[in-house]
């Protein structure tokens, strides 16, 4: 069964301690500047928002690498960035609408979620349940409207 | 079925993969010029500056992934098409018939009508061959001069100065960029290279390219002349000595190898003949079909819609070859798909400091637009509004989440109550993208 991570920003605290897991993992350093999830700070309403790539089926990162770089771990239900084959041409951070892969200028290459081998440290970290890695049976697209309408109800 | 595509670019590539996932026993005939396997032009930058090897440039890193999708590679020019008997006419002679083609021959880029600018110090950035050449030549310390501040010029830009040239630069715009970036944003770039040791020259013109000797003696390109003659020329292996690039101003400034990157036009030389009809590039519908039957045409050579302005043109960029390849793809094979339009968007990184821009970042009628520059951080960013909805932007100095312009654009979210907060502080754009299109009352309806 195929899983994703679910965000319920109602539950989240702003505590940031997915960002300095998912720091930890990828760069060795906890640094949240260079963590792949993110969490926003609407600080008129004092909510937070964590946000991270989906994995969309669409894929628009695979899609627009021009050097085969982004690859799509079915078994996983990731798309992966390959440092190795990466040149930098940062072509897929502006393909990406949903805005979740980034340059990092430290490695020259850009970085996305990869849902860490099926163990996301960030819901690991996560101390309220705000991040949770579930079943996925719906697609990426399905996974935002959810997301959208549960952003709505925690708003209400 | 026979698909035939010709030009093994992105826009080729992407198709044949997708007319594979859409008819498992069609006939697949992927005909490119090149010798290399299909490769990136978009990472030759990276090979000059010795990140990859050739082989990182290749569109496909699998060793059998044409093969094991039965996608059969032809290494041949061609020279013409006969839309009426449905055949290509190949540069040894030999014809291919098709029963759908599509044409994906991507851009060449223009050769400046200026005096000299043939000689062998000459070069384009456009193949792996050109790649070769300029490695030959760009080494530490040579004198290079740039011919265009453009995207293209612009990406070449940094690849040349990481190999430790004397740069200059010449651009006959005012800023460098500018069908990308507007003056704040073209200048600060600018200013950018300048502090990095590079040379740029704007509002500048080369009038010519004067060989050793003709420079030498002051004239006459006599000797120039007798050299070429001599076969002196293009493939020389002693070293071809340094040429004289001479501008209106009257600058002149000595180089061991000019790149030319002034624009690049459609190929469309080998349609001559074949009835299709063509501008700028190869007129399309909204399927990328063409004016002929069972012809089709994606990439740089083709004027396909743009999403912004419903206008047809040629973007000549990767990430809409990619959409017009797969698009154009998707009809071959008996889909009914429309395409929606391309935006028009770049990313450039000028050692080091990284610009975007995004669908009508010059702005629009009628619209609004927001500002705000911080020269001495280098950081300027730019919305354009239509009504409460954007419609192009362009930054300096931002790396993070910059999809979400583009994310914005394309779904014309009404942005409700962030317009004006955005308006006061373009910066929030990612919030206002989280509010807007992730969940549309979380803020609009505390706002
Ligand atoms: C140095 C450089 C950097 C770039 N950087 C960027 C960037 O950062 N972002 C971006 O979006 N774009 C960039 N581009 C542009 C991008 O590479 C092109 O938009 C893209 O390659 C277009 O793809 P295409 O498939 O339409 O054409 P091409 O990649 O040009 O492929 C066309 C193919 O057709 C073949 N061909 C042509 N004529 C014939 C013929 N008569 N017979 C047989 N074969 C033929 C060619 O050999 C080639 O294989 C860059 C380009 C260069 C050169």
């Amino acid at each position: 069964m195929l899983k994703s991570l679910h965000i319920d920003p109602g539950k989240c605290t702003g505590c940031k301690q997915c960002e300095m897991a998912c720091s930890y993992e990828h760069e060795q350093s906890f640094n949240p500047s260079l963590s792949r999830i993110k969490v926003f700070d609407f600080h008129e309403q004092g909510r937070f928002v964590p946000y991270t790539c989906t994995q969309c089926t669409e894929a628009w990162c695979l899609q627009a690498c021009p050097v085969d770089a982004i690859s799509a771990n079915e078994s996983l239900g990731a798309k992966v960035v390959s440092a190795d084959l990466c040149v930098g041409c940062k072509v897929c951070t502006i393909a990406c609408p949903f805005g979740t892969i980034s340059y990092n200028p430290r490695s020259g290459v850009v970085s996305k979620c990869d849902l860490c081998d099926g163990s996301p440290k960030c819901a690991e970290a996560c101390p309220t349940g705000a991040i949770t890695f579930v079943d996925a049976s719906a697609t990426g697209l399905d996974k935002m409207r959810q997301w959208a309408q549960k952003t709505d109800t925690a708003a209400g | 079925m026979r698909y035939v595509i010709i030009g093994a670019g992105p826009a080729g590539v992407t198709a044949a993969e997708t007319l594979r996932g859409e008819d498992p026993n069609g006939e697949i005939i992927l005909v490119g010029e090149e010798p290399e396997p299909p490769y990136s032009r978009m990472a030759i930058p990276y090979l000059l500056v010795e990140k990859i090897g050739e082989a990182g440039t290749y569109l496909r890193k699998q060793d059998d992934f044409y093969r094991s999708r039965a996608i059969e590679l032809v290494q041949q020019r061609v020279t013409a098409l006969d839309t009426a008997a449905q055949g290509l006419s190949l540069a040894d002679g030999s014809t291919l018939a098709y029963d759908r083609l599509l044409i994906a021959t991507g851009a060449t880029p223009v050769r400046p009508p200026i005096d000299g600018i043939d000689s062998p110090q000459v070069s384009t950035c456009w193949t792996l061959a050109d790649a070769r050449r300029i490695v030959e030549s760009a080494q530490p310390g040579s004198e290079v001069v740039l011919m265009g501040a453009g995207f293209i010029g612009c990406i070449i830009l940094e690849a040349l100065a990481m190999r430790e040239v004397k740069l200059t630069v010449v651009e006959m715009g005012d800023r460098m960029v500018p069908r990308m970036m507007n003056d704040k944003a073209g200048n600060l770039i600018k200013q950018w290279c300048i502090n990095k040791g590079v040379q740029v020259l704007t509002s500048a013109q080369v009038t010519a390219i004067r060989a050793p000797q003709a420079a030498a003696n002051n004239g006459g390109g006599l000797m120039g002349g007798i050299k070429k003659l001599f076969g002196g020329g293009e493939n020389a292996a002693e070293p071809a000595g340094k040429v004289t690039v001479e501008l209106k101003s009257g600058e002149k400034i000595a180089a061991d190898l000019v790149i030319s990157a002034t624009g690049v036009r459609s190929n469309l030389a080998f349609l001559q003949g074949s009835g299709i009809d063509t501008e700028q590039g190869i007129k399309v519908d909204r399927q990328l079909r063409t004016s002929a039957d069972n012809v089709w045409a994606a990439g740089d050579v083709a004027q396909g819609r743009d999403f912004s302005t419903g206008d047809y043109q040629v973007q000549a960029i990767q990430p809409t070859s990619v959409e017009h390849g797969k698009i154009a793809a998707l009809n071959m094979a008996g889909a009914s798909v429309e395409h929606r339009g391309s935006i028009n968007m770049n990313v450039l990184d000028t050692l080091g400091l990284i610009s975007s821009s995004f669908g009508l970042w010059m702005g629009v009628e009628d619209g609004d637009s927001v500002e705000r520059y911080w020269p001495e951080a280098f950081r300027y960013i730019c919305l354009q509004f239509r009504g409460d909805v954007l419609v192009g932007a362009s930054c300096v100095g931002m790396t993070q989440h910059i999809g979400v312009l583009r994310g914005l654009i394309q779904t014309e979210t009404p942005l409700g109550a962030w317009k004006q907060k955005l308006m006061e502080d373009p910066t929030r754009v990612m919030e206002a993208y989280l509010a807007s299109a992730q969940g549309a009352t979380l803020v609009g309806s505390r706002a």
